[in-house]
C-alpha cells in the first residue's frame, strides 16, 4: 500500500540526491586515486590536492545523514566509514610523523623521544604508528573501492544480459559463473596473483575475477525477476531497444538490493586485500599498510608488551569494515520499511 | 556437474602449463639462480626431456589419467609425492574442519532460530547486532585479537599451533575460533532471516489458530521449514572453510592445507601449488552438489522451485 | 435531529430473539494498530451478534478493517496489532481477557478459521495427514492411527477424491480448490462453534468456488456451526448468508437481515456499492455503473464526522462534518451509520450514469486465423479464430490456465505464434516479434496491464513514463509539445495535472491504472489489448476504470480485445464475448447471445456460478466439478467432457466438436444438437419486479 500521497521531493529538477552523493563520492574516490596512484605528479603541491575532497566528505555525510536518519545502525555505519574516508583525504595535511622514518624502535604508547611524541607508540623498525595507521587507510581505501567498482561494472553488466536476454547469453555467462565460484576466493586470489606477478593492478583484476561472478548472480536474478513485471512487458510492447530496457527500466529499480550489497562486498574486498597484504602478496612494503603493520609485527613482536603494535592495526580494519556492514545492515532495515 | 570438473581441470591444467609455470619447475628442477638466469637453450632441452612438447590435449589427458592414480607429481620443497603430502595435510585439515563444523551448526542453528522466533525482541536484538559485529572482523583480526588475549595476556592457550610435540587437542582451539567467530555470526543471520519469513507465513498461523502450543509450532512447523536453507548453506560453508583455513593456518602456523597451498605459492613449488588448487576445486563442486541434494531431500517442492 | 443511539446499546444483526445468548458477539470493539506514525485505529466500536447456526457477512472494500475484525476475534493481530477496546464473547465468555492456554483451546476448538490463500495456509513440508491429524491428535487426545481414521472420514466428506492419495499428499500436490477443501476439513476437524472464513473463494476460479461455497453451506447446517463470511463481494453474501454487515474505513456503516438491507438500502456507501457493481443479466445500456467519486480515506486521515461525507452525494455540512455518527436502528434488526437517514429518499434512483448509445462496429482490424501456440507439448492456444472491428469491444473470458494471457502476448508479439496468423490491418504478425514490428504496428497494438503495482515503472516520473511513449511512438520531437499532450492525457484519465511530478508509489491502485490507460492510449493506438484491466481494483474504483474505458472507446473510436475471468465486467465492457476452456475456443458471439441460451455447457456452469447481488432474481444452479484437467494433458475429445454434465459416453470423450453457428454469428463448439441447446433454460430464471 502506498501511503503518503504528497508532492514533495518530486519537483526538484535536475539532480536527485543520490546522483549528487555518488557524484559527490566518485569526486573523493577520484582525488584519493590521484594522489595514490601519481605520488609525484604535483610536486609541492602533493599534499594539499585531497583537500577540497574533505569538504565533498562533509556534503556526503551530511546529506547521506539526512537519508538515513530513520536508522540508527546506518549511521552509525556512515559515521565509522566517513570518518576513515576523512582520514584519507586529510593525512597528507596533517602534521604526522613521515610513517617511514625510523626513529626509535620498540617505544611504547605515550612515550617521547627527540621532541617527537608517539602516541601510539613505534614498531620493531621504529617508525610511529599512529601515522602509519592513519596513512594506511588509504591504500585500503584506494585499492578496495576501486576493485569493487570494477567488480560491479562486470557483474552487473553480464548479469544484466544473462538475466534480461536470457538464451546463449544466460548460458556462458551461468557456466563462466560456476567454473570461478568453484575456486574458493582465497585460492583463486593466490593463483592468480601467482601466475599474474604481484602489481596492485593485478590485485584488481584477481578480486574482480573473485567477486564480479556471484554480483553477476544477484543481478541475474534480480533482472530475472524484473524481466516478468508488467513495466517490462510495457516497455517491450512500445517497441523499447534492450539496451534501453536494462539500463533505464530495470538498473533504477534493482539499485536497492544492489547498494547493500555493494556495501557488504566493500567490506569483503577490503579484507581480502588486506588478507593478501598479510599474506605477502598483494601491495607491498614499505609503504604503511594495515595487513602489512600486522604482518611485520606478528613475525617479531608476538608478546604481550608489544601488543599494541597487533592491535592497532587489527582494530582500524574492523572500524572500516564494521562501518560498511552497519550501513548494509540499516539500509536493509529502511528498505523494509517502506 | 561432471562437465564442470572437466573444465576447471583443463583450466588449471592450462594455467599450469604456461611457460611461465614451466619455468619455475625448470629452474628449480635444474638448478641455478632464478627464471630469468634461466638459458633458451637449457629450457628447450628441459622441455623435450619433459616430454611436454607434445600436443596440449593428448597431454592433458594422460595428466588426467596420472591424477586418477594419485600421481600429483613431486614437491620440491618437501622432497615427497605430493599425494602423499597432501594426503597427511588433509587430514590435519579435515580435523580442524570437523571440530569446526561440529561446533558452528549447533550454535548457529540455535542461535537463529531463537533470534528469529520474535523478530525485534530483545533476544533478536542482542544476536542480530551480535552477529553484525562477528561477521566484520576480519580473519586476521580475530586471529590477532584472540591471540593477545587469550594467550600472550592471560596465557591459556598456546599463541602457535604447528604441533610440534604431537597432536594437541589445545592448540586447535584458537584457529577454530577465529573461525567460529566469523561463520556463526554469518550462518545465525541467514538462520534468523529464514525462521523470520517462516514465522511470518501464512502457515504458521494456520498452526497457532489450529490451536497448537507456541513450542509445538515452533518446532514441529516453523524449524523444519526454517532449516532448510542453513542446511544447504551448511555444505557451502566447506567452500569458505578451504578459502579462510589459508589465513588461520598461516597465522597460527598450523600445518594444513592451506599452509601447504600458501606455501607452496610462496616458494614456487609448482607441481603442490596445481594438486592444492585442484583438490580445493573439486572439494567446492562437490559441497556444492551436495548442498544440492540436501535442498531436494529436504524440500518436497523442489520441482518448482529449480 | 435524528434519534442516536448510545454506543452501549447493541445493535443486534442477528434474526434470533432476544434471551438467547450468542455464539459470538462482538461489543464495542476497537482494534488499533501502533505504527511510526503512531496509534492508528483500524476496527472502530464493532457490534455483531451471531447466533448458532447464523451466517453473516462482513463485506466492505479492501482496508475497511473486516479480516482485521476476523484476526481480532482470533486475537492474532501480529505484534502491532491490539484491541484496544470493547469486548468479544464466546458463549458469554470474554475472549479478550483470556489467558494463552484458554486461547489455544479457543483457537482451532470452537472457533475455526478459513483462509483467502489455501496453498500459503499449509505448511509446504508436511504431509496432508499429518498436518490434519494434528488436530483430533491435540482435541480429543487420539492416537496417530485414531487420528488418521478420522482425517480419513472428514476428508471424504469435502468431497476430496481419492482421500488414500490425498493423506499421503504435501500441499503443492493438490490443485487450488484441493487445497481449500482440505483447509476446510482442517477446520471442520475439531467440530467448532464459528466457523470464519476470510475470502475463501478469491484466489479460486468461479466454477470452482461455487463448488465451495455449496460445499461449507451443507456442512455448516450438517454442523450447526455459525459463520462469518468475509467478502468484499456482495453477490457472494447474499447466498451465503442471512444476515450482512457493510464495512467502511473500519466502522460498521449498515447492518441487518442480507435481502432487506440489499432491497432497502439506508445507507449512501452501500448503495454506491450496490450501484457500481456490473451485473451478468443486464447491459450496460439498460443500466450504466454508477461510480463512488473519490477515494477511502487513509486510517490516519479519517475526515471529521461521517467518514464517508466526502465521498457521499447527500453530504450535508454541518450536519455529518461534525459529532462522529452513531447507528441509527430502522427496523429491529436493521440499522444505519448515517445521520440524514430519515431525510434521504432512499427510492430515488442512482445518480444517473451516462446512458451509451450502440455503436456500428467499423471494418475488422484484428483478424486471429487458426492461432495455435504450443509450448513444448502443452497447447496453450488450440486453432483460434476471432476477429475484432473498429471500434468495439471483444471479451476473451476464461478460467485460469485456459490460454487467454497467451493469446495477448501471441497478439503483442511478446511470444510467437506456432501457427496460424495474427492479422493486424490485412498484415500478419503473428511471427514477428515486438522488437522487429515496424513503428505503426506497434504504435496501433498497444495495451493495458492487469496489476497495477506492477504496470508502471516504480523509479521513473509519471510524466516521463507517458512522455516516452509520446516520443517513442508518437514520434513527438518538440518538448513543449510532448509537456501539453502529458498534461491532455491526464485531462483524459480525470486525473490532475500535478500528477506529471508524482511516481508511481504516490498514487492509489486505481489511479496507477488510470495512468496505464493513459500510457497505453498515447500513441494513439487502434487496437488496445486490456489485460484484466479491473480486476485487481476495489469494485467502486472498477466501475469508475470501466466508464473510462468506455468514455476512450465513445471518444477515439479504439478497438479494445478485452481478457478477463469476470463475466459481469464482461456482459458490461463488451459487445462481442469469446469464451475459452483449455486453450480453445468453446463459443463467441454479440454478448447479449452468449448470455441467452443456446449456451455451451461451459458457459451455462460460468454464468450459473457468478454470484448476483440482486434478492429478487433466481438463479438456476448448474454445480460441476472442481477438477480442472491439467492444460499438459488435455482430455482427447472436447476438453469439457470431463466435467460436462451433459457429455455423451462415447462422443465427447472422442472426438473434437464442430461449432455449430445460431442466430446472430453465434458460434458454439459442442456435440449436443442444436435442438437441445436451442432447448436450454436460461440461468436467470425469474426477475421479481423489484
Amino acid at each position: 500500500m502506498s501511503h503518503s500521497i504528497s508532492l514533495q521531493k518530486t519537483r526538484g529538477a535536475g539532480l536527485s540526491r543520490l546522483q549528487l552523493v555518488l557524484g559527490l563520492m566518485g569526486f573523493i574516490w577520484l582525488s584519493l586515486c590521484v594522489y595514490v596512484i601519481f605520488p609525484d605528479a604535483f610536486g609541492a603541491y602533493q599534499s594539499y590536492i585531497t583537500l577540497p575532497a574533505a569538504a565533498a566528505v562533509v556534503a556526503v555525510y551530511v546529506l547521506m545523514f539526512q537519508m538515513w536518519r530513520g536508522s540508527r545502525i546506518a549511521i552509525v555505519g556512515l559515521s565509522l566509514v566517513s570518518f576513515w574516508i576523512m582520514v584519507s583525504v586529510l593525512v597528507p595535511a596533517l602534521p604526522l610523523i613521515d610513517p617511514n622514518k625510523p626513529i626509535a624502535p620498540f617505544l611504547s604508547p605515550g612515550s617521547s623521544k627527540d621532541g617527537l611524541t608517539f602516541w601510539l607508540g613505534t614498531d620493531m623498525r621504529g617508525r610511529d604508528i599512529l601515522s602509519r595507521a592513519l596513512w594506511g587507510s588509504q591504500r585500503i581505501l584506494v585499492w578496495g573501492i576501486t576493485s569493487t567498482a570494477s567488480a560491479y561494472f562486470v557483474g552487473i553488466s553480464l548479469g544484466l544480459m544473462a538475466g534480461y536476454l536470457r538464451g546463449w547469453w544466460d548460458e556462458v555467462f551461468s557456466y563462466l559463473t560456476n567454473v570461478l565460484l568453484s575456486f574458493p576466493v582465497m585460492v583463486l586470489l593466490i593463483l592468480m596473483l601467482n601466475y599474474l606477478g604481484q602489481s596492485p593492478f593485478n590485485v584488481i583484476l584477481a578480486i574482480t575475477c573473485s567477486s564480479a561472478p556471484s554480483i553477476m548472480r544477484i543481478v541475474r536474478g534480480l533482472a530475472l525477476q524484473e524481466r516478468s513485471r508488467d513495466y517490462v512487458h510495457a516497455a517491450q510492447v512500445r517497441g523499447e531497444s534492450a539496451l534501453w530496457i536494462m539500463v533505464m527500466e530495470i538498473v533504477p529499480n534493482i539499485r536497492g538490493p544492489l547498494i547493500v550489497d555493494a556495501c557488504l562486498r566493500l567490506g569483503y574486498t577490503t579484507v581480502a586485500i588486506t588478507t593478501l597484504t598479510f599474506l605477502g602478496l598483494g601491495l607491498q612494503p614499505p609503504d604503511p599498510d594495515w595487513g602489512l603493520m600486522i604482518r611485520e609485527a606478528t613475525s617479531s613482536a608476538m608478546v604481550w608488551k608489544f601488543a599494541y603494535m597487533l592491535i592497532i592495526p587489527s582494530l582500524s580494519i574492523t572500524t572500516l569494515i564494521l562501518g560498511f556492514n552497519l550501513i548494509a545492515d540499516g539500509l536493509r532495515e529502511l528498505s523494509l520499511r517502506d | 556437474m561432471a562437465l564442470l570438473m572437466a573444465t576447471v581441470s583443463l583450466l588449471l591444467f592450462a594455467i599450469f602449463d604456461s611457460d611461465q609455470f614451466r619455468k619455475q619447475i625448470a629452474v628449480a628442477e635444474l638448478g641455478g639462480f632464478g627464471v630469468a638466469a634461466l638459458s633458451e637453450a637449457d629450457y628447450t632441452d628441459w622441455i623435450a626431456k619433459r616430454g611436454l612438447d607434445a600436443p596440449f590435449l593428448e597431454r592433458y589427458v594422460s595428466w588426467v589419467g596420472q591424477v586418477f592414480q594419485g600421481n600429483l607429481g613431486h614437491s620440491l620443497e618437501y622432497n615427497m609425492p605430493v599425494s602423499s603430502l597432501l594426503a597427511d595435510r588433509l587430514t590435519s585439515t579435515g580435523i580442524l574442519a570437523f571440530f569446526f563444523f561440529l561446533a558452528m551448526v549447533p550454535i548457529a542453528f540455535t542461535l537463529g532460530i531463537v533470534a528469529g522466533i520474535k523478530e525485534g525482541g530483545l533476544l533478536d536484538r542482542i544476536i542480530s547486532i551480535g552477529s553484525v559485529v562477528s561477521t566484520s572482523i576480519p580473519q586476521i583480526a580475530t586471529a590477532v585479537l584472540l591471540t593477545v588475549f587469550l594467550s600472550l595476556g592471560l596465557g591459556w592457550l598456546p599463541s602457535k599451533s604447528a604441533m610440534v610435540a604431537g597432536f594437541s587437542m589445545k592448540e586447535l582451539v584458537l584457529p577454530i575460533l577465529t573461525l567460529l567467530i566469523y561463520d556463526v555470526g554469518y550462518v545465525a543471520r541467514m538462520t534468523r532471516a529464514s525462521m523470520i519469513e517462516v514465522m511470518s507465513s501464512n502457515y504458521i498461523r494456520t498452526a497457532t489458530l489450529k490451536g497448537l502450543s507456541s513450542a509445538k509450532v515452533i518446532l514441529r512447523h516453523a524449524v523444519r521449514n526454517a532449516l532448510i536453507v542453513p542446511v544447504t548453506l551448511v555444505f557451502l560453508q566447506l567452500n569458505w572453510l578451504l578459502s579462510h583455513i589459508v589465513v588461520v593456518e598461516v597465522f597460527f602456523q598450523y600445518n594444513g592445507f592451506g599452509q601447504m597451498l600458501y606455501n607452496a605459492a610462496m616458494y614456487g613449488d609448482i607441481e603442490v601449488l596445481q594438486a592444492a588448487a585442484l583438490t580445493a576445486s573439486m572439494v567446492a563442486v562437490v559441497s556444492q552438489l551436495l548442498s544440492d541434494i540436501a535442498y531436494a531431500l529436504l524440500n518436497p517442492r523442489l520441482r518448482e522451485v529449480k | 435531529m435524528t434519534n442516536t443511539m448510545n454506543s452501549g446499546e447493541v445493535i443486534s444483526a442477528g434474526t434470533a430473539g432476544k434471551g438467547q445468548v450468542p455464539v459470538l458477539e462482538c461489543r464495542d470493539l476497537c482494534i488499533s494498530y501502533r505504527t511510526r506514525a503512531g496509534e492508528v485505529p483500524a476496527v472502530i466500536n464493532f457490534n455483531m451478534r451471531l447466533m448458532a447456526g447464523e451466517a453473516h457477512g462482513l463485506v466492505g472494500e479492501s482496508g475497511c478493517g473486516k479480516s482485521t475484525v476476523a484476526l481480532g476475534i482470533m486475537r492474532y493481530l501480529g505484534r502491532n496489532g491490539f484491541i484496544k477496546s470493547g469486548d468479544i464473547l464466546l458463549n458469554g465468555r470474554s475472549i479478550v481477557s483470556m489467558t494463552e492456554d484458554e486461547l489455544a483451546q479457543v483457537r482451532g476448538g470452537d472457533i475455526a478459521m478459513i483462509y483467502q490463500e489455501p496453498m500459503a495456509s499449509l505448511n509446504p513440508t508436511m504431509r496432508i495427514g499429518e498436518q490434519l491429524a494434528e488436530v483430533p491428535m491435540l482435541r480429543e487426545g487420539l492416537g496417530r492411527k485414531a487420528a488418521m481414521a478420522v482425517v480419513e472420514k472428514i476428508l471424504a466428506k469435502v468431497r476430496l477424491p481419492d482421500v488414500a492419495r490425498v493423506v499421503k499428499a504435501f500441499p503443492h500436490e493438490l490443485s487450488g480448490g484441493q487445497q481449500q477443501r482440505v483447509v476446510i476439513a482442517m477446520a471442520l476437524l475439531a467440530n467448532p462453534k464459528v466457523l470464519l472464513l476470510d475470502e475463501p473463494t478469491t484466489a479460486l476460479d468461479v466454477t470452482v468456488e461455487a463448488g465451495i461455497v455449496e460445499l461449507v453451506q451443507e456442512l455448516a447446517a450438517e454442523f450447526n456451526t455459525a459463520m462469518v463470511y468475509i467478502s468484499h463481494n456482495l453477490g457472494l453474501i447474499l447466498e451465503t448468508c442471512e444476515s450482512i454487515t457493510v464495512m467502511y474505513s473500519g466502522e460498521a456503516i449498515e447492518t441487518g437481515p442480507v435481502a432487506e438491507v440489499l432491497r432497502e438500502v439506508r445507507h449512501p456507501y452501500t448503495k454506491g456499492l450496490i450501484n457500481s457493481i456490473p451485473r451478468i443479466d443486464v447491459s450496460r445500456y439498460e443500466r450504466p455503473l454508477t461510480t463512488i467519486a473519490g477515494q477511502l480515506p487513509l486510517p490516519s486521515a479519517r475526515p471529521q464526522g461521517c467518514f464517508f461525507g466526502p465521498r457521499c452525494s447527500n453530504f450535508v455540512a454541518g450536519t455529518c462534518d461534525q459529532a462522529h455518527v452513531q447507528m441509527v436502528p430502522i427496523t429491529a434488526t436493521h440499522a444505519s451509520r448515517c445521520q440524514r437517514v430519515a431525510e434521504i429518499d432512499w427510492e430515488r434512483p442512482a445518480e444517473e450514469g451516462k446512458l451509451r448509445q450502440k455503436a456500428e462496429p467499423g471494418e475488422v482490424l484484428l483478424d486471429i486465423k487458426n492461432l495455435t501456440k504450443t509450448y513444448g507439448k502443452v497447447k496453450a492456444n488450440n486453432n483460434i479464430s476471432v476477429e475484432a472491428r473498429r471500434g468495439e469491444t471483444v471479451a476473451v473470458v476464461g478460467e485460469s490456465g485456459c490460454g487467454k494471457s497467451t493469446l495477448a502476448k501471441v497478439i503483442l508479439g511478446l511470444e510467437s505464434a506456432s501457427s496460424g496468423a495474427v492479422e493486424l490491418g490485412g498484415k500478419d504478425i503473428g511471427k514477428t516479434p515486438v522488437t522487429k514490428r515496424d513503428r505503426e504496428t506497434v504504435r496501433n497494438l498497444q495495451m493495458v496491464f492487469q496489476n497495477p503495482f506492477d504496470t508502471l515503472n516504480p523509479s521513473q516520473t509519471i510524466g516521463f513514463q507517458i512522455g516516452r511513449v509520446l516520443r517513442k511512438l508518437g514520434g513527438i520531437k518538440d518538448e513543449a509539445e510532448v509537456q501539453r499532450k502529458v498534461l491532455e492525457l491526464l485531462d483524459t484519465v480525470k486525473l490532475p495535472r500535478d500528477f506529471v511530478f508524482r511516481r508511481p508509489r504516490q498514487l492509489s491502485g486505481g489511479q496507477k491504472q488510470r495512468i496505464g490507460i493513459a500510457r497505453a492510449i498515447a500513441g494513439e493506438p487502434t487496437v488496445v489489448i486490456a489485460d484484466e484491466p479491473v480486476s485487481a481494483l476495489d469494485v467502486s474504483v472498477q466501475a469508475a476504470v470501466s466508464e473510462l474505458l468506455l468514455d476512450i472507446q465513445e471518444e477515439k473510436g479504439t478497438t479494445f480485445f478485452f481478457i478477463s475471468h469476470d463475466l459481469s465486467v464482461v456482459r458490461y465492457l463488451s459487445d462481442r464475448v469469446v469464451v475459452m476452456y483449455l486453450g480453445q475456443i468453446v463459443e463467441q458471439g454479440p454478448t447479449e447471445d452468449v448470455f441467452q441460451p443456446p449456451y455451451h455447457p461451459y458457459t451455462e456452469a460460468l454464468l450459473s456460478s457468478v454470484p448476483i447481488s440482486d434478492p429478487s432474481i433466481v438463479k438456476r444452479k448448474v454445480v460441476v466439478s472442481a477438477d480442472v484437467p491439467s492444460p499438459s494433458e488435455p482430455p482427447p475429445g472436447c476438453p469439457f467432457s470431463t466435467r460436462c454434465p451433459y457429455a455423451i459416453k462415447g462422443v465427447c470423450d472422442k472426438d473434437q466438436p464442430q461449432a455449430k453457428t445460431f442466430a446472430n454469428g453465434h458460434q458454439i463448439a459442442c456435440h449436443l444438437s442444436a435442438e437441445t441447446l436451442l432447448a436450454m433454460q436460461p440461468i436467470i430464471l425469474d426477475q421479481k419486479a423489484s
